[in-house]
């Protein structure tokens, strides 16, 4: 990507999520009683999240390979299931990862 | 500070501190996926919303167009309105306040706010208003430290950063999953996600999962 279109991004992302923040704020409640609208809005985290832990430790480019990654998310599932805070995740996930890279 | 609200302030400290040290996830992050330090920054000072900076960061990672992490990003901000329509009516502020409010209103604050109830409508403000500024704070602190710590470390899967980004996703998506339907949409995403991702271009799979959202929360369940 390039250094002006990663700037783009930046502020795209900036302005829109500021915008969504300033609607809440700014609208009558009615506008957003909608219950399907709530229904699918409670939905979108768990849809993209999921999406975002496959795209990024299974995907290259547009080809699904398994690597190291896997490894460390394998890792972040275990300790997850013991009850471990986000910082530990994110660690155990790294090191595992940078093991099985470095095996390799 | 009246007594009554030592135990707002204690709440918010805490959350404020454990959600901020998370900012060195993004700050690594960040600069894995190719941004600056001082993007990094402008990120948690600017956006200010911890999933939609980790998906801007990640669908540039994984290279996804502009658009694609600029629409991702956006659409996972999207409860954040919903935050704002609660916290409006409870805050009652106009003008730069309002401005400064509707910045500050993400999962924490408004988190804080709502579990002050029992309390009133008094600490419900003070929670607000205190969680939404440590987060900022810390948020960007660690941000700053995360993002100048990976620049150091260089090569980010020989550290394991890139596993450590799908990592703090799951991270994220976890405590989420409060029931088996919740589950079922997050493995379902997955699925998805995986099954389009040789057809479509990088990053739009992920968009392109929010098909999975729509359609199971079309009906009532």
């Amino acid at each position: 990507m390039s250094p002006s279109m990663m700037w783009i991004v930046l502020i795209g992302t900036s302005a829109l999520s500021f915008s969504v923040k300033m609607l809440g704020h700014s609208v009558p409640e009615r506008w957003l009683a909608n219950s399907r609208l709530q229904r699918i809005n409670a939905l979108i985290p768990i849809s993209l999240l999921s999406a975002l832990v496959v795209a990024q430790g299974l995907v290259v480019k547009t080809h699904v390979v398994i690597d190291h990654r896997l490894a460390g998310l394998a890792a972040a599932l275990a300790v997850l299931f013991a009850k471990a805070p986000f910082p530990v995740v994110v660690v155990v996930a790294a090191v595992t990862s940078a093991l099985v890279y470095h095996l390799h | 500070m009246p007594t009554s609200l030592k135990d707002t302030f204690r709440d918010a400290l805490s959350v404020s501190l454990t959600v901020g040290v998370y900012g060195v996830a993004f700050g690594a992050a960040s600069v894995a996926a190719g941004f600056s330090v001082l993007q990094s920054c402008l990120f948690s000072l600017l956006t200010f919303t911890g999933a939609s900076q980790f998906a801007a960061v990640g669908v540039v990672a994984s290279g996804g167009a502009g658009a694609s992490a600029i629409a991702a990003a956006t659409m996972l901000g999207t409860r954040n309105a919903l935050y704002g329509i609660q916290m409006a009516p409870l805050l009652q502020v106009r003008g730069f306040r309002r401005v400064m409010a509707a910045q500050i209103t993400i999962d924490e604050s408004t988190g804080v706010a709502l579990s002050q109830a029992p309390r009133g409508s008094e600490a419900m403000r003070a929670g607000f208003w205190l969680t939404g500024a440590g987060v900022f704070l810390f948020w960007n602190i660690f941000t700053l430290l995360g993002a100048v710590g990976a620049k150091a470390l260089g090569n980010p899967a020989s550290w394991g950063l890139d596993a450590a980004v799908p990592a703090a996703f799951l991270g994220l998506l976890w405590p989420r999953l409060e029931t088996m339907f919740l589950r079922l949409v997050g493995a379902a995403s997955m699925v998805f996600a995986l099954l389009v991702t040789p057809w479509l271009p990088a990053g739009l799979p992920i968009i392109a999962t929010v098909a999975v959202a729509v359609v199971v929360g079309w009906r009532p369940r």
